[in-house]
């Protein structure tokens, strides 16, 4: 503000004024500062959704731009009983997941929150899943569910605990539960570490306060701990299903969608219809049909997040 | 209410001794301020009482049962934290009410006794607020209204207000004297400032590095301060110490001065001693010892002087008001009419 007020007005009124009202205008400078960001989330996310939902509503093929032929491929889809197992798959896959995942995440953050020996050491161990790569991970689970190699079979058998190899992969219900188990050992170190972190916040002292008032450790966490951490667990679930139901690579790798469908997720599906089967509308209405669940997954935790009352107000003594 | 007594109480973390065989008494009903310099061990004493730390040598009874291995709850004690350590996400009232929530209480004897004590407290129009929506003061006084509340044999606090500013501490420090007259429950208090101490107890433990210096009532203390330590921590402005010799029954100052010293100890003669002189004990005298005046520090109701005497600096505080200006002369006299006389070597209280 104050460069405008002493630029000298010598020559050519007019013009600078202009200039000058518009390099100090907060809002226009804003819009410019804006400008790169705002047109990378249009070249690389804006665009390719719209062209998806565009997509989804014309006849197009590899090789074949295609015709708007409105509603047609999700009346088909919709119809389509593959698609309703994979929808099945997919909130299934989600709901179990997501919950196992917050019961074993908040389990160990728990448990790492305490003095343990080689406290650093494990809290790094703990996040191995996380920095491997998913491919990479989804191949070591091939081989431990694998049909005639599989170490869990072998050790059952060594153990006499089974006689025969499980068909980790082979059975419907099997399976299901074999990716689920993968993509929990994946999710896990995401929720425990932000648990973690959350858990280090609530102050030492509210426990002792909390142990003089008579609680015991499970009073503790249910009237002290869990209600402080309620606005991130809201975070991090509300990321966790995200990630999950869009979940694509675990499966790809591990069961392509098999045996007979009964692991394809709306994501695989919608890859295998649009890429390998080459019908591009249909599989963009798949993916886009995904859309009004993960609103309704955000919807949800932003109701959730909401500033309670009890966090409005200023934290300083 | 009860009585509190530790005996030959000793805390180690690891190997490192930081409480180091403590006895104290604490009478039924008593105000008892444990006061010391930052890191001498008051709260770790608090909280073995509490039983927030185990004893590591020992014994703890209150009220003639040894609590060292009854766990906090059974304890029926109740503390003030000095981050007052309220529950965040619950209300005023419902922080009050945990422990008989907990315990399974009726309702109505969770309300009669939570609109009890905030009434006690001044809590009342408060009580739907959530901690964040407080001040600092009505925080403090949530943390006593839990405390109240449980109606304990003892109230326990560490460091209560030093989290406030300067005016409210004052104020607190009233409230907290008055909830004592009022209750009458026994108490122990942490605080590192004297001023607190002296204000507030019935009796004062002074403790430095783990171990207990002196106890007595407040102004025992200051009137007979049985070592260098205690002399210098409890009083503000701090004591001057001056060293030197007793001669002839006088003190002569290393400086070169001499002070009268009233009855001369036994056995001191020729001795190094240290005199301590307080700054309020101080007044102008013409045939005084002369002195530089330094600094002249007015502050309304007194004057606090800096002066300048043989190669040391002492403090002296005046209730009148003083037209002396830095480098003038000033003749002074202790007007106590016996020193207080240490030991050069061990610190220790010479008595006459
Ligand atoms: N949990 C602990 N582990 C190791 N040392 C501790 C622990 N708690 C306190 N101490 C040490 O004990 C000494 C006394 O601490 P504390 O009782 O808090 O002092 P005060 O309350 O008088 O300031 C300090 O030197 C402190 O570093
Ligand atoms: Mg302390």
């Amino acid at each position: 503000m104050s460069d405008a007020a002493i630029t000298p007005s010598g020559h050519d009124r007019a013009g600078p004024s202009f200039w000058e009202g518009l390099k100090t205008n907060r809002n226009f400078l804003g819009f410019w500062f804006m400008l790169p960001a705002a047109a990378f989330l249009v070249l690389f996310l804006v665009y390719p959704l719209g062209l998806g939902v565009w997509l989804s509503f014309t006849d197009s093929k590899i090789g074949n731009p295609g015709d708007f032929i409105g509603l047609e491929n999700y009346e088909w889809i919709i119809g389509d009983a593959k698609f309703q197992l994979a929808v099945f798959n997919t909130l299934f896959y989600t709901f179990v997941a997501s919950v196992v995942k917050f019961a074993v995440g908040l389990y160990l953050a728990i448990l790492l929150n305490n003095h343990l020996p080689f406290k650093a050491m494990i809290r790094a161990v703990v996040l191995i899943p996380f920095i491997v790569p998913t491919v990479l991970s989804a191949i070591a689970f091939w081989w431990i569910f694998d049909p005639q190699f599989s170490v869990i079979s072998w050790a059952l058998r060594k153990w006499g605990w089974i006689s025969g190899n499980i068909d980790f992969l082979g059975d419907p219900w099997n399976a299901r539960i074999s990716v689920i188990f993968a993509n929990v050992w994946r999710g896990v170190p995401f929720i425990a570490i932000t648990l973690l972190a959350g858990l280090q916040t609530v102050s030492p002292s509210l426990y002792e306060a909390a142990t003089l008032d008579g609680a015991s450790k499970w009073q503790m966490f249910r009237y002290v701990t869990y209600p402080i951490l309620t606005p991130i667990i809201a975070v991090v679930m509300t990321f966790s299903v995200l990630f999950t139901f869009t979940d694509f690579q675990l499966i790809k790798v591990l069961t392509n969608g098999g045996p007979a469908g009964t692991t394809e997720l709306m994501a695989t599906m919608s890859y295998n219809t649009a890429i390998l089967g080459g019908r591009i509308g249909e599989g963009a209405a798949i993916s886009t049909a995904m859309i009004p669940f993960l609103l309704g997954a955000i919807m949800i935790s932003w109701f959730g997040l909401q500033k309670r009352k009890w966090q409005q107000g200023s934290d300083n003594d | 209410m009860a009585s509190v007594t530790i005996r030959e109480v000793r805390k180690a973390f690891g190997p490192v001794e930081i409480i180091h065989g403590v006895n104290i008494d604490i009478e039924d009903g008593e105000f008892v301020i444990l006061v010391g310099p930052s890191g001498c061990g008051k709260s770790t004493l608090l909280r073995m009482l509490a039983g927030l730390e185990n004893i590591t040598s020992g014994e703890i009874s209150i009220g003639n049962r040894v609590v060292n291995q009854v766990p906090p709850k059974e304890r029926d004690i109740a503390m003030v934290f000095q981050n007052y350590a309220l529950y965040p996400h619950m209300s005023v009232a419902d922080n009050m009410a945990f422990s008989m929530k907990l315990r399974g209480a009726p309702q109505s004897e969770i309300t009669e006794r939570v609109d009890k004590a905030a009434r006690i407290l001044g809590l009342t129009q408060l009580l739907d607020r959530y901690p964040r929506q407080l001040s600092g003061g009505q925080r403090q006084r949530v943390a006593m209204g839990r405390a109240i509340v449980r109606d304990p044999q003892v109230f326990l606090f560490d460091e209560p207000l030093s989290n406030l500013d300067a005016k409210l501490r004052v104020q607190m420090r009233t409230e907290i004297k008055e909830l004592h007259q009022r209750l009458k429950t026994t108490t122990v208090y942490v605080t590192h400032d004297q001023i607190e101490a002296m204000t507030m107890a019935d009796k004062i433990v002074v403790m430095h590095d783990g171990i207990v210096e002196q106890i007595g009532a407040p102004l025992d203390l200051y009137d007979n301060p049985d070592n260098l330590f205690v002399a210098g921590f409890i009083g503000s402005p701090a004591m001057n110490f001056i060293k030197g010799r007793i001669e002839g029954g006088e003190f002569v100052a290393d400086g070169g001065f001499r002070l009268p010293v009233g009855k001369a100890p036994a056995g001191a003669e020729g001795r190094p001693v240290i005199y301590g002189l307080r700054p309020e004990h101080i007044r102008i005298e013409a045939g005084g010892v002369p002195t530089e005046v330094v600094v002249v520090e007015p502050t309304g109701s007194e004057t606090q002087v800096v002066l300048r005497v043989g190669g040391q600096e002492i403090v002296a505080v005046f209730k009148e008001r003083l037209t002396a200006r830095p480098g003038e002369t000033l003749a002074i006299s202790p007007s106590l009419a016996v020193a207080h006389l240490f030991d050069a070597d061990t610190g220790r209280r010479l008595v006459a």
